[in-house]
């Protein structure tokens, strides 16, 4: 055990992970700060889930034949892909863990408004993981993750209904948590912290919050609509009985482009924390950085069509779900330059949660830009369902969302863990993924452009010498993730004790030891400045 | 190794250009924000641990900046795709028809002229054509990627779209939709053939007649000809002139006879009434006859048009029902979608 660094301060003081011990401390819990370890270690582990399939799938596709195993297997492989790692990672990862544990102390309140609910929203997570996780046991599913009708209300001789009964329930986890965010912003705010001071990191969360209590609902309709047609032969979506299959896309993409915000908001949140904290200046342009969350909150709830440009859908729609998706654009490019103008002039270091920032940054710069393509409508029209669209949804989704998750997981760990991380290991395993990624993603703009559709068990020889760059690319990726879950649990132990402020941040969870106590303050604190004075006289402790 | 794909319609080059003007624009933005990032972060670096830089709270001028101007740039790709994408929507007059039927996991097309194929698409350089994509299961999206054109192909309905080939040659085809265990199996041929040689393979196939005649002999087997006669009032509407036109329909309300609306007469006879007749006398053909048969039943109505009636883009065409009874088709192409010679 590891004594080099002891800070006298945290030595022996209660804090919520020595509180109590025991795993009914952990499983009844209604810390906030636990609750978010639960989550933790439950996205953590259908992270690897999701990331073995996408293993399968790179390895099928090392060869244009299909000959690693049969079609119906590959389809399986990417559907389970695609719903666990959007509906059992994406959407939960940083509300439900970062947001989880930082949001009560950011905005100085002692735990989130509902901390029944809340420990409720991690076990409801946990019953639609299982019914997933029981539809990949029993045998899988094949619909992808979008279980577009008719074929998988009427023609997939597969575990639908388990799989979709797991999204369906691990929907009323989000609009829980989601739930609980927004009273608890409104209401449990310290003395002085005005909704002009709040971290960018509480906005994103405050936005995402209400496309998860507005959006989730949908979904949950949609999928039991189609769980009914399957079961019952209701005619909703199949036009055999009398439905309409373009009706479900519609609900579908309802909820299902608002839920890409779920995913990137909060991933913006981190940014603008980390690129603060690492260029120790105040955020340029504040108000339009939380404003611009909250508008891609609401004009995100109008562009659902751009996914069905070549569905027949009338040509006036099409023009207008076009436009607005430009205009959707504005507030993510608003972001980026105001993360950029916020280094000008700033005094910038290269820690590992900066590095992550910087890749979140020119990696969403790419996957924005390439969004422009598909709201362009006569290219949508070629390299929609190519890989064009993989690419650039990777690029948003794993590029920038799981890059600000990792900047934010590596930022915050002194935090949660008390503990610090190997520096060196980290910037090593950040550059693997950065380029790792690059090297899986990029090739498949090419790819999608060339006309290779997504989906495809086996493709055509001459896209062979693309797949391979991207499998290698994937090789390198998945060892980018692997080396920080093994430093991480190694830190638990033997990393050097943190101190309360190890980056000389700006923010009330930083004024609080870590790990933090129970009920996070010792006394409310009192919020006299705005977020980020990074420019007032403050003690700079370096970790 | 191709990096980038053949272009082999009219369309495929205006699509190429506009793509190219997007990777232009985004590779000036992304070097433009690279540098600015990875300038500041050079210039900018801590030199002293203990080094507070001074606030910049933001300028709005500069927020109003990068807001309109990449907006003003975005509405120029809006401007230039949709004006393709509005272009590319209807086929010019005379295109010629060929029917598209997907299911899993083929591609099932047959040619006004009765030829039938599986996965194998023949069209002549420097015709425009029109494809009627219809699906027996789920939906399937019909995708040439050398011609940059692509469309859902939707179960309970028609859906068009079109193309000129300008290179003769060999493309891929292939479904762009999931739809189950075979999709990456879905996929075919298009081959692109100089007008003679298309002329000249046209005559090769087609042993059950023309489109025309497979829909006529349809019309008889199943009965539908006892009741709609073609030129005197049975017990069922007209069946001469009937495409094209506008019915008036029992509620009051009109509808223009075309594909879609001859399929669903078919399929659910009592979903439109036509006035002066009754619901429920004639039986639904749900589930009694196939896509293609369906596609043969309307290709033969729409041979007994009379005339070009306003608002239709395909108004039928005499010529081809001058045909019907023909023993073998004819070598000269018939243009079904008539207008133009």
């Amino acid at each position: 055990m590891s004594t080099a660094i002891q800070d006298p301060q945290t030595v022996e003081r209660p804090n919520y992970l020595n509180a109590e011990y025991g795993w009914k401390s952990w499983l009844l819990t209604t810390d906030h700060k636990r609750i978010a370890i639960l989550y933790l270690i439950s996205i953590t582990l259908m992270f690897f889930v999701g990331g073995i399939f996408a293993v399968l799938i790179r390895l099928e596709l090392l060869t244009p034949q299909g000959d690693l195993v049969n079609s119906d297997t590959y389809n399986k492989f990417f559907s389970m892909h695609g719903i666990v790692m959007v509906f059992f990672f994406l959407v939960p990862s940083i509300p439900a863990t970062l947001g989880n544990f930082l949001v009560p102390m950011m905005i100085g309140a002692k735990d989130l408004a509902f901390p029944r609910i809340n420990l409720l929203s991690w076990y409801i997570y946990i019953v639609g993981a299982v019914f997933t996780l029981a539809a990949v046991v029993l045998g899988g599913v094949d619909t992808g993750w979008t279980f577009y009708t008719p074929f998988s209300s009427s023609y997939s001789n597969t575990f639908v209904i388990t799989a979709a009964s797991g999204v369906f329930v691990a929907g009323f986890s989000s609009i829980l948590t989601g739930l609980n965010f927004i009273v608890t912003i409104h209401k449990m705010r310290a003395p002085g912290m005005t909704w002009g001071r709040l971290p960018l990191f509480v906005w994103a969360n405050y936005a995402t919050a209400l496309i998860q209590v507005l959006g989730t609902p949908v979904v949950a309709i949609t999928l039991a609509l189609v769980g009914l047609e399957r079961a019952f032969r209701i005619g909703i979506f199949d036009p055999a009985i009398g439905g309409d299959p373009i009706l479900f896309q519609h609900m579908f993409w309802f909820y299902s482009h608002p839920a890409v915000y779920i995913m990137i908001l909060p991933g913006m949140g981190v940014i603008s924390e980390l690129v603060t904290c690492f260029s120790r200046k105040s955020v340029f342009g504040y108000s339009f950085i939380a404003g611009s969350s909250i508008g891609i909150a609401i004009i995100g709830f109008l562009v659902w069509g751009h996914h069905m440009f070549v569905t027949g859908m009338s040509m006036y729609a099409s023009l207008y779900f076009s436009l607005l998706s430009f205009l959707v654009a504005v507030p993510s490019a608003i972001k980026v330059f105001n993360w950029t103008a916020t280094m000008f002039r700033g005094s910038i270091v290269y820690d590992t949660p900066m590095l992550y920032a910087f890749g979140f940054i020119g990696l969403f710069t790419i996957g924005g830009l390439t969004g422009l393509f598909l709201a362009t409508l006569a290219v949508d029209v070629h390299v929609t369902d190519t890989y064009f669209v993989v690419a650039h949804f990777h690029y948003v989704m794993v590029g920038g969302m799981v890059m600000a998750y990792m900047g934010g997981l590596h930022f915050w760990w002194p935090k949660i863990s008390g503990r610090l991380y190997p520096e060196g290991w980290a910037k090593f395993a950040a550059l693997l993924v950065f380029a790792g990624f690059n090297l899986t993603f990029f090739p498949q703009f090419i790819l999608g452009y060339l006309g290779q559709p997504r989906r495809y068990h086996a493709y055509a020889p001459e896209f062979q010498v693309l797949n391979v760059m991207s499998t290698a690319g994937a090789s390198i990726l998945g060892l980018g993730y692997l080396i920080p879950l093994i430093y991480f649990l190694w830190s638990m132990r033997h990393g050097p004790k943190a101190t309360s402020n190890p980056w000389g941040a700006k923010g009330l969870e930083w004024e609080t030891t870590s790990p933090p106590p129970t009920f996070n303050f010792d006394k409310t604190p009192i919020v006299t400045e705005e977020a980020y004075a990074y420019s007032h006289k403050q003690e700079v402790e370096v970790g | 190794m191709p990096l980038f794909p053949e272009s082999a319609s009219t369309i495929a080059n205006s699509i190429d250009y506009l793509y190219f003007y997007l990777i232009a624009v985004s590779t000036i933005m992304t070097v433009l924000i690279f540098s600015a990032v990875f300038i500041f972060a050079i210039k900018y670096r801590r030199r002293s641990p203990d080094e507070i830089p001074a606030p910049i709270h933001g300028s709005l001028k500069l927020e109003i900046f990068w807001s309109v101007v990449p907006f003003i740039i975005m509405l120029s790709f809006f401007w230039w795709g949709a004006q393709i994408f509005f272009e590319s929507a209807s086929p010019p007059p005379g295109a010629m028809d060929i029917y598209v039927v997907g299911k899993q996991w083929m591609w099932k097309i047959q040619y006004p002229e009765g030829q039938r194929e599986i996965n194998e698409l023949h069209v002549p350089v420097g015709k425009p054509v029109r494809l009627t994509l219809a699906s027996e299961d789920v939906i399937h999206s019909f995708f040439i990627p050398a011609f940059r054109v692509k469309h859902d192909v939707v179960p309970g309905r028609y859906d068009t779209m079109w193309f000129t080939a300008t290179k003769p040659g060999r493309y891929h085809l292939f479904c762009a939709e999931y739809c189950g265990t075979e999709h990456s199996g879905m996929v075919g041929w298009v081959t692109v053939m100089s007008e003679p040689d298309y002329e000249n393979w046209l005559t090769g196939g087609g042993s059950e007649g023309t489109m025309v005649q497979q829909g006529e002999r349809l019309f008889q087997q199943l009965g539908c000809s006892t009741c709609h006669l073609l030129d005197q009032q049975g017990r069922c509407p007209i069946m001469r002139g009937v495409y094209g036109s506008h019915v008036q329909l029992q509620d009051g309300k009109t509808v223009l006879a075309d594909d879609a609306y001859i399929r669903e007469s078919i399929l659910n006879p009592n979903a439109k009434i036509v006035a002066g007749f009754k619901p429920d006398v004639m039986p639904t053909f749900q589930g009694q006859i196939s896509e293609e048969g369906l596609l043969q039943l309307i290709v033969y109505i729409k041979s007994l048009a009379i005339t070009s009636a306003p608002g239709t883009t395909a108004p039928g065409a005499a010529g081809a029902a001058t045909t019907g009874g023909g023993p073998r088709p004819p070598a000269k192409r018939t243009q079904p979608t008539g207008g133009k010679k």
